[in-house]
């Protein structure tokens, strides 16, 4: 299962967490992870996702999410995970 | 299960400190291109990089989307072209058309680049090597994308000088052609020692003959998340800072061996080799003379930095080689001037010069890159810095080059703008005593004792 990392930077708003997760309710997609800490006043969340199941293509999605982002004021950058697992594992 | 420390880190390296994948190199076999006619083989050479390129870029910005890695160049290399054209090319003109081929396949397919328009002569030159040669300037002068290169010597053969002298000569000749622009031409030729067979890196890359049809090289690149790295062990000993350029190196490089798998994979197409060469660019931040400036020089140049190069390019190689198992092309450090915005700071301020450049280059991965001299240069002041630069890859066993352009009509201390990552550059002085004498002698230097190993 191929797992879809998702980050959200920028100034912390009211609804951020909402506005993210009722987009991933809406197209199906898991969440099997969530940290998210605020670093002087900057929200800062990333999410492991299961996005087998959704209907919209990978393509698509990461790029809703970035109007989304766009949207409410933080970046959203939505990756595979192997970039991750490659640079830090062994 | 990765953590959001690692996560950051990674994301901090592509949008802070510009780790990117410098280029994925599509190297093409053209060997079963070769026809008599000119004009088949010309179709030929079309059809087969049409073909097997048509996917590459759509490929690259793929990989791009779904891994969040910006992939700069996406470029092709070919057999060089004197190989091919042999049999159908019987004059300059002949060679050029094909150099027009390339120009155009490269447009279709979408590349920004496409080399191997070369010859390799570390012994001698067969008619065909020589045609091509002398067909140099106006191939790059007729046409945007085609890079161009020659091998002129190795530790095997030792130097063939009557080709060191030649290439003097078609370096003010390409200068001289493309002078309305700077002389640009020449920033798209190499000359070689030891050219390596699976270089992805432009312009000095060609698909060598000892490789397969087709094959994906990858080049990876990162100065600036080096140079980052450095900054928290300022202060601290020698075994700190390799550790830390090791690890760095590591995680580079295995970003760059995910993106190869990715492309290979979905071109269908075998890997060949990670590059693990730091290449910079003219952006802030992504300067290899910012590293050395990091581990303790004022400028890049002053004394201390042969030492500092050396050690940076074999802690390159040795986090790189554990981070894949193909490592290859040239792999280290490239010192070009003009496409490092802390070199050319270097140049300006007096503290590097063409022959403390040619000392680094005897301990980095490449040679004597991108850099800018006066235009009334001799041409074979010109062969002798080739042949200085090819003796040390020879006697050294590590391959060299040398990419100078004489801008014509532009003298010391003048800019020169290339343009895009060719960067810009001050045009620095060359010693003035003539070496005419030595290069006019015909023949070669033999093979350094040293190569005798049988």
């Amino acid at each position: 299962m191929k797992k879809t990392v998702i980050t959200v930077v920028g100034k912390d708003a009211v609804g951020i967490i909402a506005k993210v997760c009722t987009y991933l309710a809406d197209n199906n997609i898991n969440i099997l992870d969530i940290s998210q800490t605020i670093v002087q006043g900057y929200f800062n969340m990333m999410m492991i996702t299961d996005a087998n199941h959704a209907v919209k293509s990978f393509r698509e999605i990461a790029e809703e999410m970035e109007e989304l982002g766009e949207k409410i004021g933080v970046s959203i950058r939505c990756q595979h995970e192997d970039i991750f697992n490659k640079m830090h594992r062994i | 299960m990765i953590n959001i420390f690692e996560v950051n880190e990674t994301n901090k390296m592509i949008t802070q400190e510009n780790l990117d994948v410098r280029t994925i190199t599509l190297g093409i076999s053209l060997l079963d291109c070769v026809d008599s006619d000119l004009e088949k083989l010309n179709q030929n050479i079309y059809e087969k990089i049409t073909g097997l390129a048509q996917n590459l870029v759509a490929t690259g910005q793929e990989i791009e989307r779904e891994y969040g890695i910006p992939i700069v160049n996406k470029r092709i290399s070919v057999t060089p072209i004197a190989l091919i054209g042999g049999n159908a090319c019987k004059t300059e003109d002949d060679f050029v058309t094909i150099a027009k081929t390339l120009d155009r396949a490269a447009k279709e397919v979408g590349v920004n680049f496409i080399g191997g328009y070369s010859a390799l002569v570390s012994k001698g030159m067969t008619k065909s090597d020589e045609l091509l040669i002398r067909s140099i300037p106006k191939a790059l002068a007729d046409t945007e994308r085609v890079c161009s290169s020659v091998n002129v010597g190795s530790t095997k053969c030792g130097l063939n000088m009557d080709a060191v002298r030649l290439m003097g000569e078609i370096v003010v000749t390409t200068a001289t052609l493309t002078k309305e622009h700077d002389s640009i031409g020449c920033a798209k030729l190499v000359v070689f020692c030891n050219a390596p067979d699976d270089n992805p890196f432009m312009a000095g890359a060609f698909h060598g003959v000892t490789e397969a049809d087709a094959i994906i090289n990858v080049g990876v690149s990162g100065p600036g998340v080096v140079k980052t790295a450095l900054e928290q062990v300022r202060g601290e000993s020698f075994e700190v800072l390799c550790e830390t350029i090791k690890k760095t190196a590591f995680k580079v490089t295995r970003v760059g061996q995910l993106v190869a798998q990715e492309a290979s994979k979905r071109m269908n197409i075998p890997f060949g080799i990670i590059d693990l060469s730091l290449a910079p660019t003219p952006a802030v931040g992504d300067s290899v003379a910012d590293i050395l400036c990091e581990i303790g020089l004022e400028f890049a140049g002053a004394p201390g930095t042969t030492a500092a190069l050396a050690m940076l390019n074999d802690q390159v190689k040795k986090g790189g080689v554990m981070a894949s198992s193909y490592v290859g092309g040239l792999s280290g450090a490239f010192i070009p001037v003009s496409e490092d915005q802390g070199m050319i700071d270097a140049v300006k301020a007096g503290a590097l010069t063409i022959e403390k450049l040619e000392a680094m280059t005897c301990v980095c991965s490449v040679g004597l890159d991108m850099i800018a001299i006066p235009g009334d240069t001799k041409p074979s002041t010109i062969a002798g810095i080739i042949a200085d630069e090819a003796a040390i890859g020879m006697v050294n066993q590590k391959t060299t080059a040398v990419r100078v352009i004489p801008v014509i009509g532009k003298g010391v201390g003048e800019m020169v703008e290339f343009g895009g990552l060719l960067g810009y550059a001050p045009i620095v002085p060359v010693n003035p005593y003539s070496c005419e004498a030595f290069v006019n002698r015909k023949g070669r230097i033999p093979a350094p004792i040293h190569s005798f190993k049988n």
